[in-house]
C-alpha cells in the first residue's frame, strides 16, 4: 500500500455554534470545499464514506452522488483513521477510484452530551470518555511519577498553535500554565483545559490513487503507511495499560512507510483529552514509557521550538473536536505548505497517532 | 447522599445472578472452568476460550484500589446531591476490575494500592449496589 493512495482534496467548515444548519448542511459545505480544492465535481466521486451524518443515502441524494462504494462508519473518533484505511483499501483494490470521506457534526448546537444514560457502570456514577481518561491518568501518575502539571505543557502548546491559526475556535485566547492548573475540575484529576472542545463543523477529504492525484489541482499528499492494533479485553473498564502494547504494535507504521521517526517533521495526535498525547508519544516510542511528562516539558510539541510540532491547528483541545478528521486535514495542509503562520518549515512527512482501543498510526508524505 | 436515587443497572440474562447475589450481600463472579480465571461483566462465554464453560463463584470481596476519579460534573439527576463524588477502580483478588464507590471513606482518604473490601449498604428499590470501604472496617 505504500504511496499508492493519496489525498487530492481537503475541505473544512468554520467550527462553532450553527443552529441554522445541521450535519448534512455542514457536510455538504465541507465536501464542496474539498471538491473545489481538488478541482472535481460530484459526478467524479464514485466512493462515499460518511461519519456522524445520519445516513449515506440522504447525503448522497443531496450531493447528487451515485457511487459504486458507499458506507456510514461508527461515531467514535477512532473511526476517522478506520475510514481512511477503508477508503485506501477500496482504492487499492479497484472497488472505487475516487472516494469522498465526509464528517459532519452538530454536537454543540444540539447540546450533545458525552456521558450519562444507561451503561454498565452508571449505577456507580461512572460515565463519559473524560472519566475513563481521568482514571487512566491517575494511574499513570502513580506508576510513573507524572503530574497534572505535565499535561499543562500539552494544553499550552496546542493553545499557542491555535493563536497562530485564525480559524481555530480558541484563536486569540492564549492561556498560561497557571490557567491550566487552576481550571475548573471536571473529573479529577482532569480539569477543563484537559478536555476537547465540542463544536459544530465538518471536514471532508477526497482520496484517490497517487497516479490520479498527480493530475489534479493541488500537490498530492501520499498515504505512506498505516498501522492498527485493536484491544477489547479490558472488561468494559478503563484500560489498565494505557494502550501501550497496542500503540507499540503500531510502530510497524515506520516499516510500512519506509521512513523512520527522524524523517518526520510534525505530528497530529488525537487529543480528546490531554493524557492521550502522552500515551501516544510513549506508545509510538518518541520517549520511553512513563517519560512522556518530561518529554513535553520545554516546548517539545511547540512550533518553532520543539523537534516534533504537534497539532499545529490547535488540535481538539484548542481548535475543535472534529474527532481526528480535522487533525488529519491539518497534516495534509502542512505537507502542501498551506499553513501560513503555523507552517512547519520544510514539512516532508507527518505522522498521525490515535490512542484508543483501536490504536492507529499513519504517515503522510509529500509527493517527491 | 442516598444510594436509593442511583441509576438502575441494566439487568440481562447474564448478569441477573450477580444482582440477585448482591441482594443477598454476596459478590459473585463467573470463573472460566478451563483456565480458572474469573471475568466481569457477566457474559455468555468465557473470554479466555470463547466457550460457554464457566461457573459462578462467590468472590472474596477483597481487592486493591487501582485508581480513582472525582466527578464534579453532573451526568445523573439522582446523583446531583452526591457531587463531587468519587468512583474507584478496584482490582479484585480474583483478577477482574470493578468500578464502584467508597463506603465510609472520603475521596481525600483514597490511596492507590490500599486494600478495600465490599459492603452492601443499599441501592435503588430492589437493587443492592456493591460499594467498597477499608478492609479493616469490615466486621
Amino acid at each position: 500500500m505504500r504511496d499508492k493512495v493519496a489525498f487530492a482534496g481537503i475541505g473544512t467548515t468554520r467550527y462553532g455554534n450553527f443552529p441554522e444548519t445541521d450535519s448534512y448542511g455542514l457536510g455538504c459545505e465541507a465536501l464542496n470545499a474539498a471538491l473545489d480544492d481538488a478541482g472535481l465535481k460530484p459526478s467524479d466521486i464514485d466512493g462515499l464514506i460518511v461519519n456522524r451524518i445520519p445516513t449515506y443515502e440522504r447525503f448522497a441524494e443531496m450531493m447528487g452522488i451515485n457511487p459504486q462504494y458507499c458506507l456510514l462508519t461508527e461515531a467514535p473518533g477512532r473511526f476517522s483513521g478506520v475510514s481512511l484505511a477503508l477508503a485506501a483499501q477500496a482504492i487499492a483494490s479497484g472497488a472505487a477510484k475516487t472516494v469522498a470521506l465526509v464528517y459532519g457534526n452538530n454536537g454543540r448546537s444540539v447540546r450533545m452530551n458525552y456521558g450519562g444514560g444507561d451503561s454498565q457502570w452508571s449505577p456507580w456514577g461512572m460515565t463519559s470518555p473524560g472519566a475513563i481518561h481521568a482514571m487512566m491518568w491517575r494511574r499513570h501518575m502513580h506508576e510513573f511519577g507524572t503530574s497534572h502539571a505535565d499535561l499543562g505543557h500539552v494544553s499550552l502548546a496546542f493553545r499557542d498553535h491555535a493563536c497562530l491559526n485564525p480559524d481555530a475556535v480558541m484563536h486569540g485566547r492564549p492561556i498560561t500554565l497557571e490557567d491550566h492548573a487552576g481550571a475548573r475540575p471536571i473529573c479529577e484529576p482532569l480539569k477543563l483545559l484537559d478536555y476537547c472542545l465540542i463544536n459544530d463543523g465538518a471536514v471532508a477529504w477526497i482520496m484517490t490513487s497517487a497516479e490520479r492525484a498527480r493530475d489534479m489541482k493541488r500537490p498530492a499528499v501520499l498515504l505512506s503507511g498505516y498501522a492498527r492494533q485493536d484491544a477489547f479485553h479490558y472488561g468494559s473498564a478503563p484500560p489498565d495499560d494505557f494502550w501501550h502494547p497496542t500503540l507499540s504494535a503500531c510502530r510497524s507504521v515506520y516499516d510500512r512507510a519506509g521512513i523512520g521517526r527522524e524523517d518526520i517533521q510534525g505530528l497530529g495526535i488525537y487529543d480528546n483529552f490531554s493524557p492521550t498525547v502522552l500515551f501516544s508519544l510513549e506508545g509510538l516510542g518518541f520517549c520511553k514509557q512513563g517519560e512522556g511528562g518530561d518529554f513535553v516539558h520545554d516546548g517539545m510539541l511547540r512550533l518553532g521550538q520543539g523537534r516534533w510540532p504537534t497539532n499545529t491547528s490547535g488540535g481538539h483541545l484548542s481548535d475543535s473536536y472534529m474527532q481526528g478528521w480535522g487533525i488529519i486535514a491539518e497534516c495534509v495542509r502542512q505537507l502542501r505548505d498551506d499553513c501560513g503562520a503555523r507552517q512547519i518549515p520544510n514539512a516532508q512527512a507527518m505522522q498521525y497517532i490515535c490512542a484508543t482501543n483501536i490504536a492507529q498510526s499513519l504517515i503522510l508524505r509529500r509527493d517527491q | 447522599m442516598s444510594l436509593a436515587t442511583r441509576p438502575r443497572p441494566q439487568i440481562d440474562n447474564w448478569n441477573r445472578p450477580f444482582w440477585d447475589a448482591c441482594n443477598e450481600q454476596r459478590l459473585m463472579l463467573q470463573r472460566c472452568t478451563a483456565t480458572g480465571r474469573c471475568f466481569f461483566p457477566p457474559a455468555p462465554v468465557s473470554p479466555f476460550t470463547g466457550r460457554p464453560e464457566w461457573e459462578w463463584i462467590t468472590a472474596s470481596g477483597r481487592g486493591e484500589l487501582w485508581s480513582f476519579v472525582v466527578f464534579h460534573q453532573s451526568y445523573f439527576p439522582g446523583m446531583k446531591d452526591e457531587l463531587p463524588y468519587p468512583v474507584v477502580m478496584v482490582k479484585l483478588e480474583e483478577g477482574p476490575f470493578l468500578l464502584t464507590n467508597l463506603d465510609g471513606m472520603e475521596a481525600s482518604q483514597a490511596e492507590i494500592g490500599m486494600r478495600l473490601a465490599v459492603r452492601f449498604p443499599g441501592g435503588p428499590e430492589g437493587i443492592t449496589l456493591p460499594q467498597f470501604g477499608s478492609e479493616a472496617g469490615v466486621a
